[in-house]
């Protein structure tokens, strides 16, 4: 008994030391970790660009920016967040349907909005970030695991801006969008019997997606993805020359700034979307695995973050922003060595891109405002 | 344990999301470890293939044309060199308006037409970014247009190359030949791998039958590229072997001595070295700029030579074919005394016309009246006289002339190196035959005695046949190159001539010195103011038969009808020290024409010899007083 006693009060003395990252609602670890990210971030893509010291300036000054944005988005309450959800949705959903009237595309898709003062930017982003926070809002409040009709209504809420961005098409972000609203889902206990069924659904859907949904150049990169020889000039070149980046890179690489394949341009978007196969071409196998090592402990801390959260509105937010960042390393990665099929998702903060930097900076800034709103709580 | 499921249980929430976290965590770290599964597969067991991909993706290999051997006369001059050459060239990938920039390269005068014609043949074979060649052999004047207008001028790019260069142009045409671009046809037999980087080859002359010495080894440097194929630097490599040099037994100051003495006519001169059979001068008349061929000749320029009724492109010395006529008596006479026939005191009687025995037709001597009762060995050499050697082919009969015309290579190749020799024609009964011309007329023998009839040889047969007599049957073949990079070409010969009295040269060589010492020879006009003795022979050789009866009149023919000159000779007569054969083709009389040709030839170059031998004496002199004087020094 009095072991234990003397644990609460060591509990209670702690508890109430407010160190001065709390004043500030960060967390150091996690700041920790996306400053390592970015600063490798930002010395591979001034080995990959064309114009390394602009690129590297300009991506600098994203981080300046993204990372300002993430320590406001800390500092309000979670309150605030939930409260503002179904708006922030609302609002979301109507940009999505005003991109086809009056958006600017590249590429033969059309993702972005022109605002005078703001400037182009992608209405999908705003629903990255509002998915896990409608779904969330909307399942809390409910008993949990959810009733078949609140699934139902989950998945209309998911269904909407998911099929929207994804007839812009963009199933990189569709994607994730509608992943991070899944998650939100499966976090909350959504039945076995219920996932079983999805997954028949989704195979048994296979061939209709593929004959009536699927864009011509989408179908081309999943044959591609089959058998990248198909076309080695054309859509299999990307895979080809990644996979020999990285295969050729070994088990320590050929040295910063050494890769031929990304120095002498036959890796394409090494800057963007294939940055991983400099690094992997660069710095070997053992590159790969410390930052893979990186997003592991980004992912862990931010599961404890979840696992800490005292709302189930707060849990269930921080589970799935942290699933969906490792989405992106999935995606990407897994395109990149050619297990899937290219979509068109970013190295999270190591590929070049104001708009998913800033994007994913907010998700860890809700991800910090839940993190001090637990101790705000406790409190 | 059964649950209320209509109220809110936080604890049971928390324990399903917790347990559902630590689960995606799982999954998380189980997709992670295939993630690095994937990796390890392709950098660590596919690691050699990808590497292998990645070098080949960047190394390419580039071939280097080694440099063209050069050739030299026997002093050390350059008769073929390389020269830096400038080359217009556009890379399309900087010109914007490619139609546009061609337009104002053509509108300066730099291009022509029909430039931009084969450019655009040409452009498919290079790529895009790499310098497509518009026009060669850029003059200095359109390198500074060039260079002024540059700024309207965006992608075309001026080069230096090596090419082909001969300093001496027409005087050595045929017998250096020339090089030009490899074609379709030539590319085939080619070794793709050593001409992989060449563009010109050899195409007569010396630069074709030494090609495998002048050209040399391809090289190799591997370059790594981008993915543009733009070469970014250069990784190691073989360096490209030069070809040899050549050295040629040629004079090219004989050389235009020859081709000045000619005059411009029509006519050929061959100057043997019979000492080792090289060839000290070799002219055809007319002949043609060689340079020309060697950056693309236009078509207005090469169809006036090929149709230029004088041939200029035609190597006369070993593809023309001409009847000898009188320059054979040699060889004649020869088989004359050693088969017994005649001895040298044998005379014939000619009254100007011979009759075989039982025929009615004559057969005329070129001197109307004849030349005497008593027309012996030295005369008829002397003289000409076609009596005498009807008399000799009559009784020799057409296989025994066969036979010595073969001992003195007449009717086959004297295999010398160079392309596209011709055999010329030493008849028989057997080829006359074999060519439906009926059998064989005793008449026919004695055209052939006097080097008329069937009896073809080319200028360079003549000579050869000449320097066997001059070097008392030892055979010589005729040589252009003596030196290798350095390295003595071996001369090549036949067996010798071995007579049944070796004495019988001696005889041959003094009744053909009659023919320019003695005051009856027909070239006794060349014996003027020299102070050494030629050997030789005219020939009047006729280029239309005349019909029986028929009076012979040089000035009314046409001028192309006319008699060819010749002359063979050697000198000084004792010991040879060159052998000349001289055609002018219709320049009428062998004696007037051909011969003073020949002494021209020969006296330069005895006389270079003499001076040679003078200043090698004198600086012996000057060697041996200066060692003289140094020894008294020393012993003062």
């Amino acid at each position: 008994m009095a072991r234990e006693y003397v644990r609460q009060i060591e509990m209670n003395s702690f508890r109430r030391k407010v160190t001065l990252w709390q004043k500030l609602n960060i967390d150091p670890y996690l700041l920790f970790l996306l400053m390592v990210l970015a600063v490798t971030g930002m010395s591979m893509l001034y080995a990959a660009a064309d114009n390394p010291m602009y690129s590297l300036k300009r991506q600098a000054s994203f981080f300046f920016v993204a990372f300002l944005v993430m320590i406001f988005i800390a500092q309000l309450p979670m309150r605030f967040y939930k409260n503002s959800a179904p708006f922030l949705y609302l609002a979301g959903i109507i940009l999505l349907l005003l991109v086809p009237i009056l958006g600017t595309g590249a590429k033969g898709a059309q993702r972005w909005l022109a605002f005078p003062v703001i400037g182009r930017f992608q209405p999908s982003e705003v629903l990255k970030l509002v998915m896990p926070l409608i779904v969330a809002w909307y399942l809390s409040p409910r008993v949990l695991p959810p009733k078949f009709k609140y699934v139902l209504m989950s998945l209309g809420i998911i269904a909407v801006p998911t099929l929207l961005i994804a007839s812009q098409p963009d199933l990189g972000t569709s994607i994730l969008i509608a992943s991070s609203g899944l998650f939100v889902l499966l976090l909350s206990g959504l039945g076995w019997r219920y996932m079983v069924s999805a997954a028949t659904l989704v195979l048994a859907s296979a061939w209709p997606m593929w004959q009536f949904v699927l864009h011509d150049y989408q179908k081309g990169r999943i044959l591609t993805l089959l058998n990248p020889e198909r076309d080695p000039f054309g859509a299999g070149w990307n895979i080809m020359q990644s996979k020999t980046a990285i295969g050729s890179g070994g088990w320590d690489g050929k040295g910063y700034m050494e890769g031929t394949q990304s120095q002498l341009n036959f890796l394409p978007e090494s800057h963007t979307d294939f940055i991983i196969a400099v690094l992997a071409e660069e710095h070997g196998l053992l590159g790969v695995i410390m930052l893979l090592f990186i997003y592991v402990l980004v992912i862990a801390r931010g599961v404890v973050i979840a696992l800490q959260a005292d709302t189930t509105f707060n849990k269930l937010v921080a589970g799935s922003i942290t699933l969906t960042f490792f989405v992106y390393v999935f995606v990407n990665m897994g395109m990149v060595s050619g297990l899937l099929p290219v979509v068109g998702v970013p190295l999270p903060l190591i590929s070049q891109g104001g708009t998913s930097i800033v994007t994913l900076m907010v998700g860890f800034g809700l991800l910090m405002a839940i993190a001090s709103d637990k101790q705000h709580f406790s409190r | 344990m059964k649950r209320d499921q209509t109220l809110k249980n936080s604890h049971y929430e928390q324990q399903v999301i917790h347990f559902r976290l630590v689960l995606a965590l799982a999954i998380v770290g189980l997709l992670l470890s295939v993630i690095i599964g994937r990796f390890f597969y392709l950098q660590i067991i596919q690691h050699d293939v990808f590497l292998t991909r990645a070098d080949s993706n960047r190394i390419h290999l580039q071939r280097i044309a080694p440099k063209r051997g050069l050739i030299y006369d026997q002093q050390q001059r350059i008769l073929a060199d390389n020269k830096p050459s400038f080359v217009l060239s556009i890379i399309r990938d900087r010109a914007e308006h490619l139609d546009a920039v061609l337009d104002e390269v053509l509108r300066l005068g730099i291009i022509s037409p029909s430039d931009i014609e084969r450019f655009h043949q040409r452009k498919h074979r290079f790529r895009s970014f790499e310098p497509t060649p518009v026009s060669f052999n850029l003059s200095d004047v359109d390198i500074a247009k060039v260079a002024v207008n540059r700024v309207r001028l965006p992608g075309v790019e001026i080069r230096a190359n090596l090419a082909r260069s001969y300093p001496y142009s027409h005087l050595l045409a045929h017998l250096a030949g020339y090089v030009g671009r490899i074609n379709e046809r030539e590319l085939a037999k080619l070794d793709q791998d050593n001409y992989g980087a060449s563009t010109h080859i050899g195409k007569t002359g010396v630069e074709k039958s030494y090609e495998e010495f002048l050209h040399g080894t391809v090289g190799y440097e591997y370059v790594e590229t981008n993915a543009r194929g733009e070469v970014l630097r250069n990784l190691e490599g073989v360096d490209a072997i030069p070809g040899a040099d050549l050295e040629l037994h040629l004079d090219i100051d004989l050389q235009r001595i020859a081709l000045e003495a000619l005059e411009g006519r029509r006519g050929v001169v061959v100057a043997l070295n019979p000492k080792n059979g090289g060839v000290l001068a070799m002219v055809s008349s007319p002949s043609f700029d060689p340079n020309e061929f060697v950056h693309g000749i236009s078509y207005d320029s090469y169809n006036a030579l090929r149709d230029n009724l004088d041939l200029p492109l035609f190597n006369r010395a070993l593809q023309a074919q001409y009847p000898p006529g009188s320059t054979i008596k040699p060889i004649m006479s020869l088989a004359g005394i050693e088969e017994g026939v005649y001895t040298e005191r044998t005379t014939v009687k000619d009254p100007g016309w011979y009759k075989i025995p039982n025929n009615k037709r004559l057969y005329r001597d070129w001197k109307r009246t004849g030349h005497g009762d008593h027309v012996g060995f030295v005369d008829a050499m002397a003289e000409s006289c076609d009596v005498y050697y009807y008399h000799l082919a009559y009784k020799l009969g057409i296989e025994k002339i066969h036979h010595y015309y073969d001992e003195f290579g007449l009717g086959k190749i004297t295999a010398i190196d160079l392309p596209g020799e011709r055999k010329g024609l030493n008849p028989s009964e057997e080829w006359k035959k074999s060519q439906g011309r009926g059998s064989w007329w005793p008449g026919d023998s004695l055209n052939i005695g006097i080097g008329q009839g069937f009896l073809l040889a080319t200028p360079l047969q003549l000579a050869y046949a000449t320097s066997i007599i001059a070097n008392k049957g030892e055979r010589l073949l005729p040589q252009v190159v003596s030196k290798i990079d350095g390295e003595v070409v071996a001369p090549a010969y036949l067996p010798p001539l071995i007579l049944n009295d070796q004495t019988r040269w001696l005889k041959i060589r003094r009744a053909m010195e009659a023919v320019v010492h003695s005051s009856k020879g027909t070239a006794r006009g060349i014996a003027r103011n020299i102070d050494y003795r030629i050997a030789g022979k005219t020939g009047t050789a006729q280029v239309v038969g005349i019909a029986q009866g028929e009076k012979y009149d040089a000035e009314a023919l046409q001028e192309r009808n006319r008699d060819h000159a010749l002359f063979v000779g050697f000198a000084p007569a004792e010991s040879p020290e060159i052998v000349v054969s001289v055609i002018v083709e219709n320049g009428g009389s062998g004696s007037g024409v051909a011969a003073p040709v020949a002494k021209k030839v020969i006296d330069a170059h005895i006389r270079k010899l003499k001076r040679i031998q003078r200043e090698q004496e004198s600086e012996r002199r000057r060697l041996e007083q200066q060692l003289k004087a140094q020894q008294e020094r020393t012993n003062g």
